[in-house]
């Protein structure tokens, strides 16, 4: 795993870049660490929920009553114990929001909750849930983009017109609006390249698959102040959320945030924090709500299924001339898909004269999506990079020739509006052509792939609060559940910001009332955005510290200077003052030293990821083994490279399993066929070769310490990179996900019997 | 629901007599995932691994004896028996992972009758018995009379499997498993096939059988497949013929796992790939070397 120092002028690092033992990692090992599911109050209750087993109906009635009286039963909740935001004026988001926790007139699909109870013991909650009588009327439902769009199709939510389209519509759609990017002439555009491919792609939806399921505990006390714990990608947005539903202030509401065993953009959103409460508030006891994987499944996630069609022009010599595309994506029953972000990033590593992107968020009967790691781009990419391939193959250019012909660079412009600053695309290009992977030969039914792919990375808004303490070391507390690992790379930035060894630093992740208040741990922005606020709040210290000195020698701060942990007098008349002996003195120089840091991150540098993939396809049955993978990617800065290496391969792992096997299988009648790891096949170890990495770096100019976000980029190119691979082994073009055995040996059987295979 | 762990057969069978709602397990590798998915609680659990015949595997002269309850990891640690038999094991060894290896068995893999079970493919091919016990006596069946459908079997109430009898096999003889999962591991089987081949000394097959798994309600064997090989070599014609028969026999469903055609195409293609790899292992074998004294 080499790391390419793109950086000419050496910064000449002590602690970034070095691959210290994380400090969580002994509580993560040794079992004591305490995830969603760990809490434990006294008097607590155990919580079950109550689902739809239809896809779609009307809620006609509910009936309690018999629930009620069984035994251990404590308290049970349904729609109607719930505030009506409509009335409150709130506005469409948080209504969905609302409506997706708990359903009130109608269930928009399989899973959706109807009910919860409170008992003494979970088994006494599971079979009060089954007492509840719910009479619904069953109606017809829509599962895919094509469906959700015929002209008869079932209204999700009646009175929806389609925004965004000219003229305005007058019927009912269960298209939410739609979304255009524009640029130049296309025909003029088509109209100058000499090969043209065009292709229609479908993806189906996939879970982000954490291994932890949701879990959340709250306590109400009688004042009303609701106490949840609960594993999140954000106890502040978690508090946020909880009280809009529950309908009252935020900060009535605590949120003190568990360990997390995975989120990848699944846990930006609450489930059960609000049925918790609300169950608490009517039983006077904390309550405990923990899902199965089968509810993980169908009541939370996934990310979209998607139709799309690319049309993109080039000429023999490989310039890029024009494209098009056509994108549906699946928003699950509410909207909101990342339609937007797919017309955003799909094409953002090329430089397009001549481009028409249309999205449309469609509502279909599914789970509300949820984020996915870069959500939107890695099935629009997938679109791009693989009619890209069949350019390459058509004009017979080497597919990362074409690719660097093409590639956006510093002050290109993006399709979506900025000028591109420092990017390291081209020297992900060229990390993966020299690399000894991209050379080895191939045998029999064997293929490689290549593909990119841009996320933009999120900047928002981050507070942290550092504390020197009474020995000299300092305590770091930040508001971003740590999902990566990112109290080690917060160390190792504040120890660098100190020049004191990493393990003097003790970096803690605080509840909603012990720290200022932060965004979510999404977009990969917590390194940057964080690692900021953490970085000014440590130069505060040290300013503080300077001051503290200059007092204490009764000089001028200017005439003192930091060095390794310790304040120096420039004229070395004195002996340093290390930071503990500026701790032991703080009495005599104003008390205790604590610095907070709170910012909107600036700066923010986007990312790129090529990736070359090696498959071998067996002819006769249809299995893809994926042999080599190599991953180079943007990091700007390496903080912690075991880490960044480890974002890198989950990233490129995950998207592996999206592209093989992965999808939800549904019934006719609307459910969920495979709720299970069983038969919703995430990839297993020996599935897959070691994920090899490179860590390229150019640094981001907007960060303190050259940091981009690591976290997404690398789910964007692999669907693309391993559907090029196999399409390279067989001669046929893949274009529907999963690339599952059946599928592949359908369309080689197709090819064997005179088609083109697809 | 009671546990009950009886420490012989006899105790067994009357613990049984006297709990008819009661239900029998060894590794409840199957019983307790099906338990958690809902399906309701029987009155008793009788554990099966506390009865030493059910638990040991051993070399009884003319057949092995292994029996019902004894964890798979046992038997891919025998070493006798895996080099006698490599496809019954490797069968064994394919269940879920190291961890559900050091519980399931092959009794409950059998009795669990599912159509895909791994296991039962190699013992079929092997023809091996199963010794019931039940309050009538003990009596034995052919693994392959066994399951009577998806999750039906036709022990009678009150009955268990104590065994299974696993004659030795004659020289040149080798046996394979293969099965298709879209995964490496942790995954049922969307096709299985188990084949033993015994060679005669003009290398043409002496005898062949060949099962089928994950294509029928039960595992069947292939009897067309079995007569094409008879008699003759292993060459493309006889295996083009396996294929086909094997296509032939299956009789599957359409579901999540894997289409009917998907499912037919690629039988034909795992007892074909099954048949090479028995017959390669019967060429190579040692197997009835300490019976007739040839070595090879
Ligand atoms: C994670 C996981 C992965 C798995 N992977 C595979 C796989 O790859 N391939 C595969 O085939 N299976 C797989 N299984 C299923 C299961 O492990 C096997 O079927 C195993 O062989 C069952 O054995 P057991 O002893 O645990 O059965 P149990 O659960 O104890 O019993 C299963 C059934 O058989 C009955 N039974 C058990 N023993 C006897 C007996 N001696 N006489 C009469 N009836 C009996 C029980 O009453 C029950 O109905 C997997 C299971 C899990 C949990």
């Amino acid at each position: 795993m080499a790391i390419i120092e793109q950086d000419t002028t050496n910064p000449g690092f002590k602690w970034i870049g070095t691959r210290p033992i994380r400090p969580d990692g002994y509580e993560k090992v040794t079992g004591k660490a305490r995830f969603g599911a760990d809490m434990m109050l006294p008097g607590q209750l155990e919580g079950a929920v109550l689902r739809s087993p239809h896809a779609h109906a009307r809620i006609v009635s509910i009936d309690t009553s018999e629930a009620e009286t069984m035994p251990g039963v404590k308290a049970i909740v349904t729609g109607a114990d719930f505030p009506d935001l409509a009335e409150a004026g709130a506005g469409a988001a948080d209504l969905d929001l609302a409506v997706n926790v708990i359903a009130r007139d109608k269930v928009l699909y399989e899973g959706h909750v109807v009910a919860a109870v409170a008992a003494d013991t979970r088994k006494q909650a599971q079979a009060a849930i089954k007492a509840i009588k719910v009479n619904y009327e069953v109606l017809p439902h829509v599962l895919t983009v094509d469906e959700a769009m015929a002209s008869d199709a079932p209204i999700l939510h009646p009175g929806t017109r389609t925004k965004n389209v000219e003229p305005a519509p007058e019927a009912d759609s269960n298209v939410i609006s739609r979304v255009v990017q524009q640029l130049g002439d296309l025909d003029a555009g088509f109209a100058a390249a000499d090969v043209v491919v065009e292709r229609t792609f479908t993806t189906k939806p996939v879970h982000q698959g954490y291994i932890e399921p949701h879990a959340a505990v709250a306590d109400a006390m009688p004042n009303g102040r609701v106490h949840v714990w609960c594993s999140s990608q954000g106890h502040f947005a978690m508090r946020t959320m909880t009280a809009t539903v529950l309908g009252c202030d935020p900060t009535r509401i605590k949120v003190t945030p568990a360990e997390i065993g995975g989120g990848f953009g699944g846990k930006l959103s609450i489930y059960l924090e609000p049925l918790a409460g609300r169950l608490s508030q009517k039983s006077g006891r904390p309550v405990r709500i923990v899902m199965n994987r089968d509810e993980v499944f169908k009541g939370t996630g996934p990310a979209s299924g998607t139709k799309i069609t690319v049309k993109i022009g080039a000429t023999n010599d490989g310039k890029l001339t024009a494209c098009q595309s056509w994108l549906g994506y699946e928003a699950g029953a509410f909207a909101g898909s990342p339609v937007g972000a797919a017309t955003m990033t799909m094409i953002a590593p090329y430089q397009f004269e001549n481009l028409l992107l249309e999205g449309y968020d469609v509502v279909v009967n599914k789970p509300k999506v949820a984020a996915y790691r870069a959500p939107g781009a890695p099935m629009a990419a997938f679109a791009v990079e693989s009619v890209i391939d069949e350019i390459a193959q058509k004009i017979g250019m080497d597919p990362i020739e074409l690719r660097l012909k093409n590639a956006s660079v510093e002050g290109s412009q993006a399709a979506y509006g900025p000028k591109f600053p420092k990017i390291g695309y081209v020297e992900t290009l060229e990390a993966i052509k020299n690399h000894p992977n991209y050379q080895i030969p191939l045998g029999p039914n064997q293929g490689r792939g290549v593909a990119s792919g841009f996320w933009f990375n999120a900047g928002m808004n981050s507070s942290a609060t550092v504390h020197l303490n009474e020995d000299g070391n300092v305590t770091v507390i930040v508001g971003s559940p740590d999902i990566g690992g990112s109290r080690a790379s917060m160390a190792l930035m504040a120890a660098e910001t100190f020049g004191i060894d990493v393990a003097r630093v003790q970096p803690l992740v605080g509840d909603t009332e012990t720290v200022g208040f932060n965004d979510v741990t999404g977009g990969s922005r917590t390194t940057l955005a964080t690692g900021q606020a953490v970085t000014e709040a440590c130069e505060k210290v040290k300013v503080d510290l300077m001051a503290r000195a200059a007092k204490t020698w009764n000089c001028d701060v200017a005439d003192v200077e930091w060095v390794d942990g310790q304040v120096q007098k420039l004229d070395g008349s004195e002996p340093p003052l290390s930071m503990a002996k500026l701790a032991r003195g703080w009495g005599r120089t104003g008390g205790p030293v604590s610095a907070t840091a709170s910012l909107n991150a600036r700066g923010v540098g986007s990312a790129f990821s090529t990736q070359v993939c090696d498959v071998e396809v067996d002819p006769e049955t249809g299995i893809v083994r994926v042999l080599r993978y190599l991953t180079a990617q943007d990091a700007g800065r390496a903080i912690h490279p075991s880490y960044v290496e480890g974002q890198f391969q989950g990233g490129v792992v995950q998207g592996i399993g999206w592209a093989l096997n992965e999808e939800y299988v549904h019934t006719a009648e609307g459910t969920m066929d495979n709720p299970s790891f069983l038969d919703y096949r995430i990839p297993v170890a020996s599935d897959l070769p070691m994920i090899d990495t490179i860590i390229v770096e150019v640094p981001n100019p907007g960060h303190p310490w050259g940091v981009r976000g690591v976290g997404e980029v690398g789910i964007v190119p692999p669907l693309a990179a391993v559907a090029n691979a196999v399409s390279n082994a067989t001669g046929c073009r893949l274009t529907d996900l999963p690339m599952s055995p059946m599928r592949v040996l359908d369309a080689l059987n197709q090819k064997s019997n005179g088609g083109n295979g697809h | 629901m009671k546990y009950l762990a009886p420490k012989t057969v006899e105790e067994a069978t009357t613990l049984l007599a006297e709990h008819p709602g009661a239900t029998v397990f060894a590794g409840a590798t199957d019983v307790i995932p099906q338990l958690k998915a809902g399906r309701p609680e029987p009155e008793a659990l009788v554990d099966l691994k506390k009865i030493s015949q059910a638990v040991s595997v051993s070399d009884e002269g003319g057949h092995w004896s292994i029996g019902a309850a004894t964890a798979t990891a046992k038997l891919t640690g025998n070493k006798a028996l895996a080099a006698e038999f490599p496809g019954l094991v490797e069968a064994a060894g394919l269940i879920g992972s190291d961890q559900v290896q050091s519980r399931a068995t092959l009794g409950g893999n059998l009795c669990n009758a599912s159509p895909a079970a791994d296991s039962v493919p190699a013992m079929i091919a092997n023809g091996m018995r199963a010794v019931i016990a039940g309050p009538g006596g003990t009596r034995t069946v052919a693994v392959e009379d066994i399951p009577t459908g998806p999750g039906s079997t036709q022990l009678q109430p009150g009955e268990f499997v104590v065994s299974f009898e696993l004659d030795h096999a004659p020289a040149r003889t080798g046996d394979a498993y293969l099965r298709l999962i879209p995964r490496t591991e942790m995954d049922i089987a969307v096709v299985g096939a188990g084949v033993r081949i015994t060679l005669d000394d003009a290398g043409n097959v002496a005898s062949a059988t060949v099962a089928i798994g994950a294509v029928a309600p039960t595992a069947r064997r292939v009897p067309a497949a079995e007569e094409a090989l008879v008699g003759n070599p292993i060459n493309d014609t006889t295996l083009a013929a396996v294929a086909e028969a094997a296509s032939a026999a299956c009789n599957p469903i359409d579901d999540k796992r894997g289409t009917i055609a998907y499912r037919r195409q690629v039988a034909g293609v795992l007892a074909r790939r099954a048949v090479v790899a028995a017959a390669e292992r019967a060429a190579a074998s040692t197997n009835g070397a300490s019976n007739n004294g040839e070595t090879r």
